[in-house]
């Protein structure tokens, strides 16, 4: 499928595919297409041309109690939890419980419970997202993700800007909940020592395709130059460190270029 | 800049306007079809209403009170002239009701309330929040706008209300208590002439347009801002500009309106 916005295309005739109960990662600068992908697959993004499959059926096709259903269906980690900040944690979790069912309130209280407790966080069901770390907020939001039992969980970023403790926190709970659940899971992320660290599968995007991809293992050892730059985190390479600008001795009015 | 240049530019802000008003025409649509939705889920608008209503309540009660004050004495002024300040009260409640109380209400319910629900929206929307509910498959129309736009057309009138019933006092206390206007001409020449479908209907039928109108236009700042502090920051000034000034224009069309019935 190719998609973009407007007239800007961000991912061209890019084919693959997500096995179930893997967990699979794509990886690559930022800006690059990553998070696009999550959005076609939920379809708050529509491709330009192709198709985005999931459980075999086409999302463009769906219409909206269709879109709906499979949503539901569907689990997604925003970059910064996006948690309801006039809601305290506890209801966060309720919130797609009581939106989707009718269960009576002692059971979602104890589904919510259980959620919280999977994420470690059962004690902060109180406190309004105003009150908890970043680290936190991102485990609440992955509670809240899991509360309707999806068959795919999408990560963004899950870990940027965490501390070492909570960014190995969550990436033991991706692992973990992913085998638990038997879910499906998509990370999508730049930090490569954690992804590889649980991933499957990764898939390296860049410059509007898929650049490389294979097991953490494979892509450890590949010669892939811009791979390498990513997995040895060097400044310049195939990713240039200068952005696109005229010559240095244009800029500074030196006659005889630069040595 | 050439002719064809600015024509194309001519071209893409007329086309730019008409995909507005149509997306805004769309949002409108959508909020009167899930009204009865929303209507069945009553906690969420009650929600609203206490927000929008009773964190206003403060800032029209005071205003209606000064407006009252001022009305006693600018009313009185003029009509001691004409040796009738004994219609205080009557004028001091026909523009109340039929003008002053609706109109700056919506001023400032525009302020004080619309300014939050864009800010609110606005920000929920920069920070994924709504984004997030449609990937839990809830719609955010219906679930946050919705109850918020129910909220302030109830809310809107009410508030009109308090401000008319608080200016009255005011009127008496400033006419009656400080200038000595006989209390029962005060309040029997209100009670004879304020007539309750004329004056009164038309001044809660303006009090329900201008809510109307000032809780959409700040739903829609507020859902099609950009996601950036600037963004919302510009949504939120838009908020009180148009909202103000179509309060007016409407006020006008209505009354003019109301005149020909």
């Amino acid at each position: 499928m190719t998609c973009g916005y407007g007239d800007r295309i961000i991912l061209r005739d890019v084919n693959l595919s997500v096995p179930r109960g893997a967990v699979v990662a794509f990886m690559g600068t930022s800006g690059g297409g990553k998070t696009t992908v999550l959005r076609l697959i939920g379809r708050q993004l529509g491709v330009m041309s192709g198709q985005v499959l999931f459980d075999g059926v086409d999302v463009a096709g769906l219409d909206r109690t269709g879109l709906m259903a499979m949503r539901r269906r569907m689990g997604m980690l925003f970059q910064f939890g996006a948690l309801f900040t006039d809601l305290t944690v506890f209801d966060n979790v309720a919130f797609p419980l009581r939106e989707h069912t009718d269960l009576p309130e002692s059971m979602v209280r104890d589904l919510v419970l259980m959620k919280l407790n999977a994420v470690g966080l059962r004690g902060a069901r109180d406190l309004l997202p105003s009150q908890i770390s970043g680290g936190m907020s991102r485990r609440v939001a992955l509670a809240r993700a899991i509360a309707l039992d999806p068959e795919l969980i999408m990560y963004d970023e899950p870990f940027a800007g965490l501390d070492p403790i909570s960014m190995g926190v969550a990436a033991r709970l991706i692992r973990e909940l992913n085998d638990a659940l038997g879910v499906t899971s998509i990370v999508v992320s730049h930090d490569v020592d954690e992804t590889f660290s649980i991933a499957d599968h990764v898939v390296f995007i860049a410059n509007g395709g898929i650049a490389a991809q294979g097991t953490p293992e494979e892509l450890r050892r590949t010669d892939d130059p811009l791979v390498r730059q990513f997995v040895d985190a060097a400044a310049d390479g195939p990713v240039r460190f200068h952005y696109a600008a005229a010559p240095v001795g244009e800029d500074f009015g030196l006659r005889g270029g630069v040595r | 800049m050439s002719v064809t240049e600015q024509l194309s530019r001519l071209g893409a802000s007329v086309r730019g306007g008409l995909a507005d008003i149509g997306e805004a025409t769309r949002l409108l649509g959508r909020l009167l079809v899930l009204m009865p939705a929303a209507l069945a889920r009553f906690r969420l608008v009650s929600d609203q209403i206490f927000f929008l209503g009773n964190y206003s309540l403060a800032i029209i009660s005071v205003s209606g009170l000064f407006v009252g004050f001022v009305l006693g004495l600018q009313g009185y002024y003029t009509l001691q002239r004409y040796g009738s300040s004994e219609a205080l009260g009557l004028l001091v409640a026909l523009s109340l009701v039929r003008e002053l109380g609706p109109v700056v209400t919506a001023l400032l319910f525009a302020g004080r309330a619309g300014t939050a629900l864009t800010a609110e929206i606005g920000l929920m929307k920069s920070g994924e929040q709504l984004a997030a509910m449609e990937m839990m498959a809830v719609d955010p129309v219906q679930r946050v706008l919705a109850p918020r736009f129910l909220g302030g057309l109830i809310a809107m009138p009410l508030l009109a209300a308090v401000f008319s019933a608080v200016g009255i006092l005011g009127g008496w206390a400033v006419g009656v208590l400080l200038i000595g206007v006989d209390a029962g001409a005060f309040w029997s020449q209100m009670q004879g002439g304020v007539d309750v479908f004329l004056d009164v209907g038309n001044g809660v039928i303006k009090s329900v347009v201008f809510g109307f109108t000032v809780t959409f236009v700040a739903l829609l700042q507020g859902y099609f801002c950009q996601p950036t502090p600037e963004g919302v920051a510009r949504a939120t000034t838009r908020t009180v500009v148009m909202s103000s000034l179509a309060v007016l224009a409407l006020d006008f069309v209505l009354t003019a309106l109301m005149f020909s019935i």
